[in-house]
């Protein structure tokens, strides 16, 4: 009897979670691998380039061939180093970036863990990812990854501000913490009409908090050389860039249900609810992908007193502006959702 | 006024939508990339790439020792012996480039009073070793047999401009 109860109750439900956990991981990983490839064909297009195409049919196994390598390199540490901290760093990064994919529903009831406060903890989470890079400059012990993590530091802090008054801004929309909620509320209109500033704002946030071009300046090579992860190099590197890049597809992922609608079919009308829910979800999210490497291969860094100013006198006025404009016209109309839920 | 205009202006990003308008051309403009090992772009018939010591159509080397390449070397990269053959003539016993240490200049082959050492069309001779760069006689004469034909061409394509 107390084995069946085992089974049903505890071990059943753990093996699915971590089959969930990995159908969820893998293709992560996997969209991460070709995230790297697509940057360098996009960037390379935008230059008139070719970009990788000789590994594999259109260079489609680069990405492995950049991971054997990585792979095979040795991992250095350096003599100043504090050990512990500095092996820690870069694992910690790829976590959270990892960990927050938990909450990101890909299509009706497509979610590891549906909770209630499903952006919070997102949030949450997109915040401690400032601790992997703080913690990997302080345990270089040299003066480069310092530098890099203050300023990543304090941009990311910066611009996490901005981003938080937009979420708020659409939690009052949508009336819920709920992802899937959120996402639910947007059937009717998707809330990169109503909030277009807030979108913007929002866009161009992420850049920052992901330190993406022109915000790349934790990175800014001309100056830092690589910033937070120069003493890095193997895997403890592979760990950091494939953090970055998880982490840009998890703001991707936040863009397009705050904004885009999640995995609802543009319209809602017949064409478009044939195609599956996850592919939809797949497309807005490689879109908003796509357009971080069209930033990326447009527009020069931000001087770092620029990147400030932004952040500060432009992004946070304007998205408390709107919170209260957006507040007040959701009162005044009787807009107001219904608690729980709209 | 102006600063009400200039702020509104900076807040719908005309200027930055019209640069990423500019890349997304770009991005569907045909590409100038050569795909290189297979494709390759034109090059000069001055082109000063891998050395190589020519033959007379009759097989008899040009190389009279003369040793001025090797006097006018710049880099000093270039090393002869000589002495007189069984017939008389007088013959390189040792020619050696340590091509280490050329700087592609030219001057070997502006030197030469029978074009005997010349730069051929080749840049593609990336070795493993540094020892593999250190080209004896031999190998520079392999090297004009092989190429004879485009270093020919060549010296002819270029000789109305000298």
């Amino acid at each position: 009897m107390a084995e069946a109860g085992f089974w049903s109750s505890y071990a059943w439900p753990f093996i699915l979670t971590i089959l969930s956990i990995l159908a969820m991981v893998v293709p992560l990983l996997v969209a991460v691998a070709y995230l790297t490839l697509a940057e360098r064909r996009v960037i390379a297009a935008m230059q008139l380039r070719k970009g990788p195409n000789v590994v594999g049919p259109f260079g489609l196994l680069q990405p492995f061939a950049d991971g054997l390598k990585l792979l095979f390199k040795e991992t250095i540490l350096p003599a100043g180093a504090n050990r512990m901290v500095f092996l820690l760093a870069p694992m910690l990064t790829f976590t959270l970036a990892l960990i927050a994919w938990a909450v990101i529903p890909v299509a009706d009831g497509w979610v590891i863990a549906d909770i209630n406060v499903g952006i919070l903890y997102l949030f949450a989470v997109s915040s401690l990812g400032v601790y992997g890079v703080i913690m990997a400059g302080w345990a270089s012990n040299s003066k480069y990854p310092f530098l890099g993590a203050l300023r990543s530091a304090a941009q990311m802090v910066s611009y996490e501000i901005s981003m938080g008054l937009v979420i708020v801004t659409v939690i009052l929309c949508a009336g819920s913490l709920n992802i899937s909620d959120i996402v639910e509320a947007q059937r009717d209109l998707w809330y990169c009409i109503p909030l277009l500033p807030m979108f913007v704002v929002f866009f161009i946030s992420t850049l920052a908090e992901t330190n993406r071009s022109p915000f790349d300046l934790p990175e800014g090579e001309s100056e830092l050389v690589a910033g937070y992860f120069v003493e890095y190099s193997s895997m403890s590197f592979a760990l950091f860039f494939l953090g970055e890049y998880a982490n840009m597809i998890l703001m991707s992922g936040m863009t397009t249900i705050l904004f885009l609608g999640g995995w609802l079919a543009p319209f809602g009308i017949a064409p478009f609810i044939w195609i599956p829910e996850v592919i939809w979800f797949l497309l807005k999210v490689s879109l908003v992908l796509f357009c971080f490497l069209w930033v990326r291969a447009t527009f020069p860094r931000y001087r770092y007193d620029q990147l400030m100013r932004l952040g500060w006198k432009v992004f946070l006025p304007l998205s408390l502006l709107w919170l209260v404009v957006t507040a007040g016209a959701l009162v005044a109309f009787d807009w107001l959702p219904a608690a729980g839920g709209a | 006024m102006s600063v009400m205009s200039r702020g509104f202006r900076s807040l719908l990003m005309g200027e930055l939508l019209s640069g990423m308008g500019l890349t997304l051309r770009y991005f569907f403009k045909p590409k100038v990339t050569l795909n290189y090992p297979y494709e390759k772009g034109p090059i000069s018939p001055r082109f000063r790439g891998e050395h190589a010591l020519r033959r007379y159509p009759n097989g008899e080397e040009r190389c009279i020792a003369c040793k001025l390449c090797e006097a006018i070397c710049p880099a000093q990269a270039i090393t002869i012996e000589s002495e007189p053959r069984a017939d008389g003539s007088r013959r390189t016993t040792r020619y050696d480039i340590d091509m280490t240490k050329c700087i592609y200049c030219g001057f070997c082959q502006e030197a030469c009073p029978v074009d005997a050492i010349v730069e051929g069309p080749n840049f593609e001779f990336a070795a493993e070793t540094r020892e593999e760069l250190f080209y004896n006689k031999e190998r520079l004469l392999d090297n004009g047999d092989r190429w004879e034909c485009e270093i020919a061409q060549n010296l002819e394509k270029d000789a109305p401009y000298r």
